[in-house]
């Protein structure tokens, strides 16, 4: 039986590419290694001072987020750049916003299994603290979902060019720079580096999602249509 | 295309009055900046910069507000005329961004001591807008079918827009919630006397008139532009039938 909604048809192209990324192991094989390898540069740069690299911990963190990020989405448009599958896809007769969702479903979801093994990655390299837990799965929750729709739309819009690799990131990191800064704020408070309201950071970061999302929505369709 | 309607110029009689008028005032605006008007008793010689740096800042918001409303009319009403605005006006835009920002960071150095100012939120968020509509320029400038070309690049651009108030909000609650004491709270409030006030309006005038000056051209050549590119495959297969038929002819 087809499944009309919304909410069925992200499922379907989020499970899909959950599967392609499990079955190829790319994520698993590169992007990880790569937010580890992020980190253990940042020691490198930062001359392995422990003092330094707790106290940058949440900022550090994050840009190793962003950058995996920037690989995912690019992964998740590499697996449709076969001929035929972006056609397949669009033949598919399933509705734009949800092949939308479904996509950044399913690079939200990644992140968040990337955050959490870096979030051990700061803790056995940076010697971090980890403290205010509550904060830092609300934090660590919703800030993949900002980055994964703003990924996803710059994602479709790059993805049938053959500049891709250099264009993503020039457009989308500017774009993310209030998530860098909410989500480092937040975090920074979560573990007592400073002394801010980090649940205010929370709001902003889920009112970026939110917008994000909603841009989402409504603008995948035309762009998918003639990527 | 035919010889007779060969375009030789982007020149109209109206561009022609209008760069005189710009270049007329340029004149006086330097003038009246380097001259006439005095110097500032807090900033010095320094308030001189204000005549570049502000009228620079203008455009760059113009432009990109242009380039806002340009997108959403390709995004609405599927205009390629639109579309060559928002492209004009995002380039012309980009250039005045460069430039506030530069004589922003020449000006900052000896007033706050320090060329950039992260607690500065305007600073911070032009800085962004100007990298948002560097990635606008980089995605325009990639060969695609025009209307795919508008479609995607007014996308980026009214996104680039709706950033803005994110990012500046985030950048202002950064700092200000950080309790630093930033070189900005020794406010800028520079008693401007009647002369330096009348320059800095006349010079948001002038960069008023070289904007347009600018922008009718640059719009005119990107028209030029998208007419080669839709003729010249008819242009080049009418001449290789014309070399048939010779050749035909001639056997």
């Amino acid at each position: 039986m087809v499944d009309t909604s919304l909410f069925g048809q992200a499922r379907l192209v989020a499970g899909k590419d959950l599967r392609v990324e499990w079955r190829s192991r790319v994520g698993m094989a590169q992007v990880v290694p790569f937010a580890v390898l992020v980190l253990v540069i940042f020691a490198f740069a930062l001359d392995g001072n422990r003092q330094t690299l707790q106290q940058l911990t949440a900022g550090l963190y994050w840009i190793a987020v962003l950058f995996s990020a920037v690989m995912l989405v690019q992964r998740a448009f590499a697996v449709e750049a076969d001929p035929g599958v972006r056609e397949a896809l669009r033949l598919s007769g399933l509705q734009p916003a949800a092949v939308f969702a479904g996509k950044a479903t399913a690079i939200a979801l990644q992140l968040v299994v990337l955050e959490v093994l870096l979030a051990i990655g700061v803790v056995v390299f940076f010697t971090a603290e980890l403290d205010g837990w509550g904060l830092l799965a609300a934090t660590g929750l919703v800030a993949p979902v900002g980055i994964a729709s703003a990924g996803t739309l710059y994602g479709v819009l790059t993805a049938g060019l053959r500049v891709k690799e250099t264009l993503l990131p020039l457009l989308l990191l500017p774009v993310l720079a209030p998530v860098l800064i909410g989500a480092t704020r937040a975090m920074g408070a979560a573990l007592g580096d400073v002394a801010v309201d980090g649940w205010s950071w929370f709001n902003f970061l889920a009112i970026f999602a939110l917008v994000y999302v909603a841009l989402g929505l409504v603008a995948f369709g035309p762009l998918m249509e003639e990527s | 295309m035919t010889k007779a309607d060969a375009v030789t110029t982007t020149g109209s009689r109206a561009t022609r009055i209008l760069a005189a008028l710009a270049a007329l005032g340029v004149v006086w605006l330097v003038l009246l900046g380097l001259v006439f008007s005095p110097a500032d008793q807090t900033q010095g010689e320094l308030v001189r910069l204000m005549y570049v740096h502000v009228p620079s800042a203008w455009l760059a918001y113009l432009s990109f507000s242009l380039t806002a409303v340009g997108s959403a009319f390709v995004l609405w009403k599927k205009s390629q005329w639109w579309d060559l605005v928002a492209a004009s006006a995002a380039e012309i835009g980009v250039l005045f961004c460069g430039l506030a920002l530069l004589t922003g960071m020449i000006w900052g150095r000896p007033t706050w001591g320090t060329y950039w100012e992260w607690g500065d939120a305007r600073l911070v968020s032009t800085l962004v807008l100007f990298l948002v509509f560097v990635g606008y320029l980089a995605i325009r400038r990639i060969p695609a079918d025009p209307t795919v070309r508008a479609n995607r690049s007014a996308i980026v651009a009214l996104i680039g827009v709706v950033n803005i108030p994110l990012v500046h909000f985030s950048v202002k609650w950064w700092r200000t919630l950080h309790q630093e004491a930033t070189v900005l709270s020794t406010d800028f409030d520079p008693k401007l006397d009647d002369l330096m006030l009348f320059t800095l309006f006349f010079s948001v005038v002038v960069f008023t008139l070289v904007f347009a000056w600018l922008l009718v051209h640059r719009f005119r050549i990107a028209w030029l532009e998208d007419q080669v590119d839709m003729h010249s495959l008819g242009i080049a297969l009418d001449e290789r039938r014309r070399e048939a038929e010779l050749v035909g002819g001639g056997s």
